[in-house]
């Protein structure tokens, strides 16, 4: 068994998100099987560019159809960007330690996304929805920085239209007609109500936001084992292998990406880890 | 082979006469492993393929200090008269650039991977240092435990290891100190020591038992084995360097902003030989090179370094813009999280760093001042 080799996947549906934002629906074509947990990530190789550590965002168990929600950031991101269709890329994984399902059972679940943070949060949705009687009130918050990089907004409606679930949306700068808050996520701590001793929280989002929402979240009670964040580093081998992806003693592509607030908590706040 | 035999082998050491050694090589060589073993190249002892003895560098010395290496001739017989060359192992088994695999794509678009074949032909090596050995047993752990590497396990799984004791500490050895030399104590097939005359004769595999009875080589006697101490003894009371504990991981970690780093930074070049000739250091990147037909691409890896500007990059945003922080994250990485990692520091105490770094930065020097004040636990006082 090799783990650096991919297999191959054919990209069956392509959706523009937002600018810059796109998804790929791809689908394994050695019929093999695969799956995955909510939170783990694949590598993605571009035709003769490279691999790109990519969030998995679903799967249709009926089809075999895997959903990647990607941004043009990079040379290979811009490449998987221009792909249509019918195109072959590479895939392997899954890879990682995702989000604590288990642990979160019978609590309530927050979900606290930035930006493209979402996309790899978003299995937690659909894990605590497919398995509701499972879990408690789910409350999910996302920030952007701009409305117009919100990315499924329809889906956000779907969801908040949904029994015992509360959808609550920032945006530091905001279009006309905006609902939602305008300012930092974490400013939504105090529109929504939760009870700290039996609910878990997950965050995915730039560092400094994941920061402030752990602070804002203990410092209204939640607990700091309750709290639970997806990390991102240069991974390049995603087995702990290559070394990039080292935070402290942690391979972030092997030990997390999601890590548990007290495991990164000391270096999350010092730059250069 | 009959279990009393190898032990009546393995427990008695032999004798192996100067004019002997090219039966060793010979041996090895016959029962089909490509032998390698130090030679003098471009003024450096480096491993290359090795068929006769008199290849060895034999009279050669090796003057090291910091960001200094030199050799020069001595009046000695011995071939292992010096203390270590830039590389250990680590080239022969984390190669530094290996193709992993290849793809090809038809007219059609359609993908085709192909995991690249490892040549594995048996590789057995004469004149690793105990430090090379621990360094070996660490790059083990990280490439073989949980998910293991099979370019690394291929070149690794037939290695026959022939050690030398070190006699000849630089003046940038401080294994004493790391508790991994001079003596090789294990993880090895055959351990030699030198002596004027000839190698005292160590077996420590069945491998290695089955090759040394074919030598029929006569007990080495006790004297021998005296003499021999006596000289590693002296190797290890020469060294001067130290670190200031084995587990320096929390008083590290207690100093991430230690002034000291400021210091070193403005030193330190960030060149990356330090990571390259280390035998622990395992960073290595993923690259494409694909044809120029477009019609297939290799997937290469080839080693990286922390020191370098894209070691910790991520979409437009560096994780270690300042040479403050790679330098701290080298020397808290290797002194400190692999005991996290591995149970153990990352240091063998090889000073290749040390004789290696253009502006001569010691890694004892740099944990003694910024660790200044940590207890012998490697706790503070």
């Amino acid at each position: 068994m090799n783990a650096y080799l991919p297999r191959e996947a054919m990209i069956v549906e392509r959706t523009e998100e937002s600018p810059d934002t796109f998804t790929l629906q791809l689908r394994l074509t050695d019929g093999e099987p695969y799956s995955f947990a909510p939170g783990q990530f694949n590598m993605l190789y571009l035709y003769g560019s490279g691999e790109v550590p990519i969030s998995i965002v679903g799967e249709d168990r009926q089809s075999g159809v895997l959903t990647h929600t990607i941004r043009a950031l990079g040379r290979i991101t811009n490449g998987l960007a221009a792909l249509r269709p019918g195109d072959r890329i590479g895939l392997r994984g899954p890879y990682g330690r995702g989000w604590p399902m288990q642990q979160a059972r019978n609590r309530d679940v927050i979900v606290v996304t930035g930006g493209l943070g979402c996309a790899p949060s978003v299995s937690i949705i659909h894990h605590v929805l497919e398995h509701r009687g499972d879990y408690g009130h789910l409350t999910i918050l996302q920030g952007v920085k701009h409305t117009d990089d919100l990315i499924w907004r329809e889906q956000y409606e779907t969801w908040a239209a949904l029994p015992d679930v509360t959808v609550l949306l920032a945006a530091d700068v905001a279009s006309p007609g905006w609902h939602g808050h305008v300012g930092l996520v974490t400013a939504l701590f105090d529109q929504f109500r939760f009870e700290p001793g039996r609910s878990i929280a997950m965050l995915c989002g730039p560092e400094i936001m994941m920061r402030a929402a752990a602070d804002g979240l203990h410092f209204r009670g939640l607990p700091a084992d309750a709290i639970y964040l997806s990390m991102e580093r240069n991974m390049q081998c995603a087995v702990g292998h290559c070394g990039h992806c080292q935070m402290g003693a942690s391979f972030v592509c092997r030990d997390g990406p999601v890590f548990g607030w007290p495991e990164v908590r000391e270096l999350l706040g010092t730059r250069g880890f | 082979m009959r279990g009393s035999v190898i032990n009546a082998i393995m427990s008695v050491t032999r004798f192996l006469p100067r004019n002997a050694m090219q039966q060793l090589i010979d041996a090895l060589a016959t029962s089909g492993y490509r032998v390698l073993g130090p030679q003098v190249r471009d003024g450096a002892i480096l491993y290359d393929d090795l068929q006769e003895a008199t290849a060895l560098p034999g009279g050669w010395t090796d003057d090291q200090a910091p960001g200094s290496y030199r050799l020069s001739q001595v009046d000695t017989p011995r071939c292992f008269a010096w203390a270590n060359g830039p590389q250990a192992l680590k080239p022969e088994l984390f190669r530094a650039r290996e193709v992993l695999w290849r793809v090809s794509r038809d007219e059609g678009g359609t993908l085709r991977f192909q995991q690249e074949e490892v040549d594995g032909r048996p590789l057995a090596v004469i004149g690793v240092r105990a430090c090379d050995i621990a360094a070996l047993r660490l790059q083990d752990r990280h490439f073989l435990d949980n998910i293991s590497d099979p370019y690394y396990a291929a070149h690794r799984r037939d290695l026959f290891v022939v050690a030398v004791h070190c006699s000849y500490p630089a003046d940038t050895c401080f294994c004493v100190s790391t508790g991994d030399g001079p003596r090789a104590e294990s993880g090895f097939d055959v351990a030699l020591g030198e002596l004027d005359d000839g190698f005292l004769v160590e077996v420590g595999s069945e491998r290695g038992a089955q090759l040394i009875e074919g030598l029929a080589l006569d007990p080495a006697g006790e004297s021998r084995q005296e003499q021999l101490q006596a000289g590693i003894d002296d190797g290890a009371r020469r060294q001067f360097r130290q670190l200031p504990s084995r587990n320096l991981r929390d008083s590290l970690f207690a100093r991430l902003e230690h002034p000291r780093w400021e210091t070193v930074a403005v030193r330190c070049l960030a060149c990356g030989n330090c990571t390259s000739v280390c035998p622990t250091c395992f960073c290595h990147a993923e690259q494409e090179t694909p044809s120029l037909d477009g019609m297939d691409s290799a997937h290469v890896r080839e080693w990286d370094s922390c020191f370098s500007e894209g070691h910790a990059y991520l979409h437009g945003f560096q994780v270690r813009p300042e040479i403050r922080q790679r330098y701290r994250q080298w020397l808290v990485h290797k002194l400190g999280s692999w005991h996290d990692q591995y149970g153990r520091s990352g240091c063998v105490g090889c000073g290749r760093c040390i004789a290696w770094c253009p502006v001569g930065i010691d890694i004892t020097e740099e944990a003694n001042v910024i660790c200044d004040g940590a207890g012998p636990g490697g706790g503070d006082a």
